[in-house]
């Protein structure tokens, strides 16, 4: 897959030495990136700015131990959804499901398809109208939010499946089970809306 | 029941399933893409959940990126940071 994120060209060796103006370069490079997923995981702004500030403050202080193994988009996305993680159990115990990887109720795989129109063919500009991007939002917000991460890191921010699994500590195999059904659950709700509109452009 | 209705029920369908991501990223080993191909020629159903499958995935993944945080929020997240000092310059090319 494309690369979605240009990577800016900042200096390993000067974040690790403290050189706080490569610092600020850093958060500025990233804060966009790490408050939207937040945002994304949280639905809350306030919550998404603490997650923000507090990525970057972690990131500060242990920059010493970044050992550029992976990126540091992977490593901060990985401190921000931890962050998240973390504020989402305080308010809301229940929202994160430990069942995500376990096999759909009959044992044999994924949810049947229950959508089945083909809405490709709509003109291009419906896919670009603002009802349509909030369709998008409004299908991404209705995941778990263990599938929201997988999907937002691996399909909106561009991550690969190896990063993706780095990032959540999770087996490259449960970042696969989780984008498959992330995928099909969107699927199934744009498909919803998308074919009232070739209904209606019919 | 029609052909199509049938072979949706079978367990070709429910495989193919599971390979869906593979396939539309273009990960999937080629001899399975070519089982899925050869079942999708055949079944009309699982022809639209892939094309529609991928066009999903093709539309998250041509949104723009999101928009830069607002100026208010990167101030107070310099301050928290002790990064006052780069504020103005430190407004880097995006």
């Amino acid at each position: 897959m494309v690369e979605k994120r240009l990577q800016p060209n900042l200096s390993l060796q000067a974040l690790k030495t403290g050189d706080t103006a490569e610092f600020a370069r850093m958060v500025d490079a990233y804060s966009s990136q790490v408050y939207h997923l937040a945002l994304k995981i949280l639905g809350d702004a306030k919550d998404a700015e603490d997650v923000l500030q507090e990525t970057f403050t972690k990131a500060y202080r242990h920059l010493n131990e970044f050992e550029g193994r992976s990126s540091i988009a992977t490593w901060l996305y990985r401190i921000a959804s931890n962050e998240a993680f973390m504020l989402l159990r305080r308010r809301k115990p229940d929202a994160l499901s430990v069942d995500e990887d376990i096999p759909s109720p009959d044992g044999d795989g994924e949810r049947e398809p229950i959508q089945l129109m083909n809405w490709c063919c709509l003109p291009e500009e419906e896919f670009l109208s603002a009802e349509s991007r909030n369709h998008l939002d409004l299908a991404i917000d209705e995941l778990s939010p263990a599938l929201k991460a997988v999907f937002l890191l691996r399909d909106i921010e561009g991550q690969s499946v190896w990063e993706t699994a780095e990032t959540l500590r999770i087996s490259e195999a449960a970042v696969k089970t989780r984008l498959l059904r992330a995928r099909l659950q969107l699927r199934e709700h744009l498909s919803q809306y998308y074919a009232e509109r070739l209904k209606e452009l019919k | 029941m029609s052909k199509t209705e049938h072979q949706h029920n079978s367990q070709t369908c429910r495989d193919l399933l599971k390979s869906l991501s593979d396939y539309v990223d273009g990960t999937l080993d080629e001899s399975l893409c070519v089982e899925v191909e050869k079942h999708m020629a055949d079944c009309d159903r699982c022809q639209v959940v892939v094309d529609t499958l991928r066009k999903t995935v093709e539309l998250y993944h041509d949104l723009p990126p999101p928009p830069t945080v607002p100026d208010d929020m990167r101030t107070r997240l310099f301050v928290r940071l002790n990064l006052e000092d780069f504020l103005v310059a430190g407004k880097i090319e995006k």
